[in-house]
């Protein structure tokens, strides 16, 4: 057996490549909104619902980077 | 033998991993007609009933002191309308938009949570059809709402925003179109179907490597077996964390886009 041999479709490395991105993306968001909620707690319910917006963006490239495999392996 | 690639045959002997396949089960009934029914149909049918069925009986004889069942439907509603609605929409266009949007989160809600529900465990957004034609009516009620309040503005703010200098507008006109008429749809529609899809695939890859590691592998693999159980049944969890989640994202983007639209200017 081959240990370095390696079958299959080089996509899924396209979608590890497009994972990063959005990942540190997502840290950033929820972190600075972390940051916001610990300097005015008052503010957290607001800063929840555009956390989850920002999130929502960033993560659209990912979900982008694993619809790729499903359209070019066709 | 390599664990990751999936073997051609399905002899219970080699590895078989989850392909897309899943998504596209044997017809159950009406096969050959237009209105052929399938696995993922019929948990849609299912799950649209359930939705109905349960909000009938929560609103169905509404008391000023709810029971138990009244209060679960009236927190759910009330969360869309205090939270997502009148949060980023206000009072007055709050209310108009209210029906749209708590349809919207109940129905994908719904949709998703079949991923979970054992014995169905196939979300019914896991097929493009529901994600896109949802999409599509945020589409739709998002240009309404702007083209309603006043379409000269609406397509000014979108497509001609303010403080920019009017040479830019050559490169900053179809950013601003390709991201607001076309991403916009597209990616509400692929969020939603991708999230469904790769929860679904991750579940079965659990399972059946559960299932292939204590049945059909050598003795030295058994104990990866307990891992990918343990693995699997907090994935679940999992999975009923990202049917919510969805769900208020879903809501939320719609309800946003709509506030753009009708927003005096951004």
């Amino acid at each position: 057996m081959d240990i370095a041999a390696i079958s299959g479709n080089i996509a899924t490395v396209g979608y590890g490549l497009a994972a990063i991105g959005p990942a540190i993306g997502v840290g950033i968001v929820v972190g600075k909104t972390i940051e916001g909620v610990a300097r005015q707690p008052e503010l957290s319910s607001r800063l929840q619902t555009l956390m989850w917006i920002g999130i929502a963006f960033t993560e659209a490239l990912a979900f982008i980077g694993i619809a790729t495999y499903y359209i070019f392996t066709s | 033998m390599n664990l990751l690639v999936p073997a051609a045959a399905n002899d219970g002997q080699t590895f078989q991993g989850p392909t897309i396949e899943e998504f596209f089960p044997q017809a159950v009934l009406f096969e050959g007609t237009p209105f052929e029914l399938n696995r993922v149909m019929l948990i849609r049918i299912l799950a649209t009933i359930a939705l109905i069925v349960l909000m009938w009986i929560g609103t169905r004889a509404m008391k000023v002191v709810p029971g138990r069942f009244q209060s679960v439907v009236e927190m759910g509603l009330d969360f869309i309308r205090v939270g997502v609605v009148e949060d980023l929409l206000g009072k007055k266009d709050g209310r108009r938009f209210l029906p749209l949007i708590a349809a919207i989160f109940f129905f994908v809600l719904f949709m998703n949570i079949t991923g979970v529900v054992p014995l169905l465990n196939l979300a019914g957004s896991s097929v493009i059809g529901v994600p896109l034609v949802l999409a599509v009516i945020a589409y739709i009620a998002f240009i309404y709402a702007g083209v309603r309040k006043s379409p000269k503005l609406f397509f000014k703010n979108a497509l001609l925003p303010a403080g920019v200098p009017p040479v830019l507008y050559i490169i900053v006109t179809p950013i601003e179109f390709i991201s607001t008429f076309i991403i916009r749809p597209v990616t509400l529609t692929l969020r939603l179907l991708m999230n469904m899809i790769v929860g679904h695939l991750l579940l079965v890859l659990f399972f059946s490597a559960t299932t292939f590691f204590f049945l059909y592998a050598p003795a030295a693999f058994k104990a990866f077996g307990l891992g990918t159980l343990a693995f699997g049944f907090a994935f679940q969890l999992f999975e009923v964390l990202v049917a919510l989640l969805q769900a208020y994202v879903f809501a939320i983007l719609t309800t946003v886009y709509i506030q753009l639209a009708v927003a005096e200017e951004h």
